[in-house]
């Protein structure tokens, strides 16, 4: 018999056992019998009218057995991919919503936009079979720019999309913030570009679809974060199938940051295959068709004013953004730099008066939605960065100026005037243990060692709020969700006391197989390794929302609690029996039932074998069994939040920026395992580091080429890219979710970019340097040198 | 990848007939460029010609003034060699500096010369130290070799056999790494001769080239300190989403320093 391994914990990974010794099962491992290949056939325009395709000389090849086109999407009636937030202007307008084709009919809006599906007995032919098409292009000049997109004359992307703005979108109270920047005593502005990502998981996507015409069921195996939702939104919106006739099942998925939390018109196009050539079709994404089809993430172009009074205390913050959509509105698109950006402007901070516009704009590229973090890096990016400006444009420390605008502990519950309130919360805590784990007190002897070296040395601070555990359904639908956002667990007890938990989120790397039977083996004192977790199936787990935005422990874990709750419930009244007690005698601790009182029990096990082998069992007020489910839907979202702190050094005659110290102690609540949390920490780190010094998605004007399209271009953070990193927790426990969890999944990312720049600017500060957008590349450290207001020596 | 045939030879003029009877058949060393072209559909050679069984392309001799590497010789091996160590510890340095673990255990010293990607490190080592290509036809100047981007002096069927490179009194090798693939933005060699020193650039520009102006001021003072106000000028120059052409060039001047430094200590 195995041990409890409860809250607290860190045991090593369950799932490891299988991905360490090369035994998981991905979507490209599965091999169906009379399997097909299918290839997709794309744009290399980034924007042009489709004028024809003659499949004649495909369909000619050997092996070929289909060609399918955006003309036979349409001669089947099929709908087309369906956006999941609808989100609205000042006056109630709704966004304009083109359709977004599974195939393009008509026209191509990025390179990458899906022209054509050939399917064939082997990849080879199917290869051979795409590149027989004609296909007769038109090409119009491309928009890739946000600026360039909203000019009068751009190229434009839909007909009836004047301007190319989808929504012209704000929150907040614009005349209070009007009325406040009259009165500042100090305004600091800032004009900034949060860079494009390319998430890069290291598995690429991949699909095989197959059609039983025994019983008119598909299946669909995807590399998804959320096979549930694909499925009600591929079967019931795009394809016309009936839920009860589509399983999806998404297995090891090997990572996803967002890129997988999307139904994508891969998914549909192949299932819809599938049936018409009676054949399983198997299709594997390579690397570079991931970077032109992959959903992108970010990609700002930000005005920010921050009005302050005479002693620093921020009286009021504007912002500015243009929001680059890509050519159609992707699965959760519009949400992102609107409802998960807006309402985090106010930070950790005091501001009263918050106003905030953004134009969501169409360009002739990649399709943009959640990257990890979504919306949120990109609003602590912009807050984080001009507290900073206004830091030193007043000559006030930049530690100082943040203490002097936080929300004390003491303060929470916290309205703030960007709709969200957050319910607990100690940033000055944080930032306190931060200041100590980096040894800010010394940074002046590590400054002039650097600069002994000739090398500029600088500290950067970045104290951040986020809103995780997406979402309150009654909340989000007052914002724009078509769907809900609750989550789902089942746990299903054995006759023998095992335990199989079935829940509706999806293990992609964060390790919930642990987690989550962490959870169960503290509450119901079961071995830790009796316990597995289900997830990924929609034929073996209840609808579940699926995994994205720090939600599976905060949603997902709390519906968990839940049914395990109701398991013990139904426990205490199977005991009661057995133990002729009555049932508000039962206790039920450390996996036993007993009577309060006395030396009487029955253990977790003999309760479970007695609810399925019912010869004593109060079967008259009791069913038989040990099985019980429940669905969560949060009340608020979680705010973790916590204090980073970078510090680079700089050399000056190559620009080249080295991390050399990273510190982040965060607030995620209750921690179930903190070998996880950590390695989530790092994960989410580097991600950040990566935006700010390394990657950058760049297309060319123009044409609409992608010219970082490889990992050869896009430059992914590397081991030798970082230090080893100080992460700590300093946690407050949420208020309203069952353990008192707030998530951690992606509080990395969104807390180190603006850290990693702040750094960055503090390091040339001396120099007159204010500002330096990322990625802080050295060729772009080198520009802004050579442009430096003051002489570059090193001090 | 589409289909091809495959020869894998066990003589050098077996090789140099399949290459010239078979029109567009290409070579494979490494296949370390070759391999991801195929990958990629992005090539379509009838025939690859493996050199991998041509036993004598392999292996690292010493002629006293000189070093000779066959071609087929993976660039670990060359890192690794107690020989190039001692007598040219900056061809070493640079054999080490290619690409990651797995690109050395593959890629030769041939492959790469032959292929003369404009960011290769081998050109500029080869160049640097005024080595001599040895083919299956002919012994080629470094000087007369590399004629820009992917070009070569080679002819149709001459396959490299050998480089051979003069012991230098000193030299050095450093590079500015692209930060994504990790091939040269900037890569500087440069090596002291008696007669004088010589500087080779590669990454900078569409093919491998020489500084005159530095190899001056270093043959009469071989310190960073003589190099330091050189710029070089930014025509020609590679300029892209990595890097713009005068940042290049400021890198030439700071990469050639620092490889001076490199070969002083």
């Amino acid at each position: 018999m195995g041990n409890v391994i409860g809250i607290g914990a860190a045991p090593k990974r369950k799932e490891d056992q299988r991905f360490l010794t090369g035994r998981g099962n991905y979507v490209s491992d599965i091999k169906r019998p009379g399997m097909a290949a299918g290839v997709f056939v794309r744009s290399p325009h980034g924007h042009a009218v489709l004028r024809g395709i003659d499949k004649s000389a495909a369909l000619a090849a050997p092996g070929v057995i289909a060609v399918l086109t955006g003309e036979d999407v349409k001669a089947d009636g099929l709908g087309s991919l369906p956006c999941g937030w609808g989100i609205s202007d000042a006056k109630g307008v709704p966004m304009k919503e083109p359709p977004f084709p599974m195939l393009a009919q008509g026209k191509v809006r990025f390179v990458g936009d899906m022209v054509a599906f050939v399917v064939a007995e082997t990849p080879e032919q199917a290869n051979v079979g795409a590149e027989l098409l004609k296909i007769d292009y038109e090409v119009l000049p491309s928009v890739v720019g946000l600026l360039e997109a909203v000019r009068p004359n751009a190229p434009q992307l839909f007909d009836d999309v004047p301007n190319n703005i989808c929504c012209d979108w704000e929150l907040g109270d614009k005349a209070a913030v009007e009325t406040a920047f009259r009165k500042a005593a100090h305004v600091a502005k800032l004009s900034l570009v949060n860079n494009r990502l390319i998430g890069n998981p290291m598995e690429p996507r991949a699909a095989i679809a197959e059609y039983e015409p025994g019983t008119d069921r598909f299946t669909l195996w995807t590399t998804s974060q959320f096979p549930h939702v694909v499925r009600f939104l591929m079967g019931a919106l795009v394809l016309n199938i009936p839920q009860h006739k589509l399983r999806v099942v998404a297995p090891d998925v090997g990572g996803g940051f967002g890129v997988k939390q999307f139904h994508y018109g891969e998914e549909a196009v192949i299932t819809w295959a599938a049936k018409r050539v009676r054949r399983p079709v198997k299709w594997v994404a390579s690397r570079s068709e991931g970077y032109v089809s992959d959903r992108h993430g970010r990609d700002h172009v930000t005005e920010a004013e921050l009005a302050l009074d005479e002693t620093g205390k921020f009286l009021a913050f504007r912002v500015n953004t243009l929001a680059n959509m890509g050519g159609y509105l992707s699965t959760f698109g519009p949400n992102i730099p609107t409802n998960l950006y807006g309402p985090l402007l106010g930070g950790v901070y005091t501001t009263p008066a918050i106003y905030c516009n953004v134009k969501v704009v169409f360009t002739n590229t990649v399709p943009v939605d959640a990257y990890r973090g979504a919306g949120r890096p990109e609003a602590t990016f912009v807050l984080e960065r001009i507290v900073d400006v206004a830091a030193s444009e007043m000559g006030i420390d930049r530690v100082e100026i943040r203490r002097r605008n936080m929300i004390p502990k003491e303060a929470y519950p916290y309205q703030t005037p960007v709709l969200v309130q957050y319910d607990s919360g100690d940033p000055m805590g944080c930032l306190d243990g931060a200041l100590v784990a980096a040894d800010v007190k010394n940074f002046g002897i590590r400054k002039a060692a650097s600069a002994s070296k000739g090398k500029f040395r600088g500290l950067g601070y970045s104290t951040y709020v986020e809103a995780c555990g997406l979402a309150p359904s009654r909340f989000a639908g007052r914002l724009g969700a078509r769907g809900g956002l609750y989550e789902s667990a089942t746990v299903r007890v054995h006759p023998t006391g095992q335990v199989t938990v079935m829940i509706g989120t999806h293990n992609h790397g964060q390790g919930h197989e642990t987690t989550f039977a962490q959870i169960v083996s503290e509450k119901l004192g079961v071995a830790f390794e009796n316990v597995d977790i289900v997830f990924g199936d929609t034929d073996r787990v209840q609808f579940g929302m699926g995994t994205y935005g720090s939600r599976s422990l905060v949603v997902g874990g709390a519906a968990l609690s839940k049914a395990t709750d109701k398991v013990i419930a139904k426990g205490k009244k199977i005991a009661s029996h057995l133990l002729e007690a009555a049932e508000v005698d039962i206790q039920f601790e450390a996996g036993k039932f007993s009577v309060a009182g006395t030396d009487r029990s029955k253990t977790f096990e003999e309760i479970a074998g007695a609810a399925y082998v019912p010869h004593n069992y109060p079967l008259e007020v009791l069913e038989p069994g040990l099985e019980e489910q429940a669905y969560y839907d949060p009340v608020n979202f979680t705010y973790p939040g916590g204090c980073h702190i970078a510090e680079v050094e700089v050399d000056p005659e190559t620009g080249t920026v080295t991390l050399v110290n990273y510190t982040a102690v965060d607030d995620v609540g209750t921690v179930i395992n903190p070998m996880i949390v950590e390695g989530q920490l790092h994960g989410g780190i580097v991600q950040g580091v990566g935006q700010a010094l390394f990657e950058n998605a760049v297309y060319d004007e123009g044409s609409g080429q992608l010219l970082s399209g490889s990992l050869m271009d896009y430059c992914m953070p590397r081991a030798d890219h970082l230090p080893m990193m100080k992460v700590e927790t300093h946690s407050t426990l949420c208020t309203h979710t069952p353990m008192g969890v707030k998530g951690c999944g992606e509080v990395g990312t969104i807390g180190s970019p603006a850290a990693v720049i702040n750094a960055v600017v503090d390091a040339l500060s001396h120099l007159g340097v204010t500002h330096v957008d990322m990625p802080a590349t050295p060729n772009r450290i080198w520009r802004l040198l050579q442009n430096a207001s003051l002489p570059v020596a090193a001090e | 990848m589409k289909p091809f045939a495959y020869h894998q030879p066990d003589q050098i003029p077996d090789a140099a007939k399949l290459l010239t009877s078979i029109e567009d058949s290409k070579l494979v060393a490494g296949g370390m460029t070759l391999i991801p072209t195929l990958k990629q559909r992005l090539a379509n050679p009838p025939a690859l010609v493996d050199l991998s069984k041509l036993g004598s392309l392999k292996g690292i001799t010493d002629g006293g003034a000189t070093i000779t590497i066959g071609a087929m010789t993976p660039h670990a091996v060359v890192a690794a060699s107690k020989l190039v160590q001692t007598k040219i510890p900056g061809l070493a340095a640079l054999a080490s500096m290619i690409g990651d673990p797995a690109v050395r255990s593959r890629g030769t010293i041939g492959g790469s010369v032959a292929n003369n990607d404009p960011a290769a490190d081998y050109p500029a080592g080869v160049l640097g130290l005024g080595a001599t290509i040895i083919t299956s036809a002919r012994e080629i100047a470094a000087d007369k070799f590399f004629l820009g981007l992917f070009e070569t002096a080679l002819g149709p069927g001459e396959i490299i056999t050998a480089i051979r490179f003069p012991v230098p009194l000193k030299a050095g090798y450093t590079k500015f790494k692209a930060p994504a693939s990790r091939y040269a933005l900037v890569g500087v060699f440069v090596a002291k001769f008696a007669e004088g020193v010589r500087v080779a650039v590669t990454g900078a520009g569409p093919g491998v080239f020489r500084v005159p102006p530095m190899e001056a001021a270093l043959s009469s003072n071989f310190d960073p300190s003589a190099i330091a106000a050189i710029k070089i000028d930014t025509d020609g120059l590679t300029s892209d989403i990595h890097a713009e052409a005068d940042y290049r060039a400021h890198l030439v001047t700071v990469m050639a320093k620092r490889a001076v430094d490199a070969a002083l200590s």
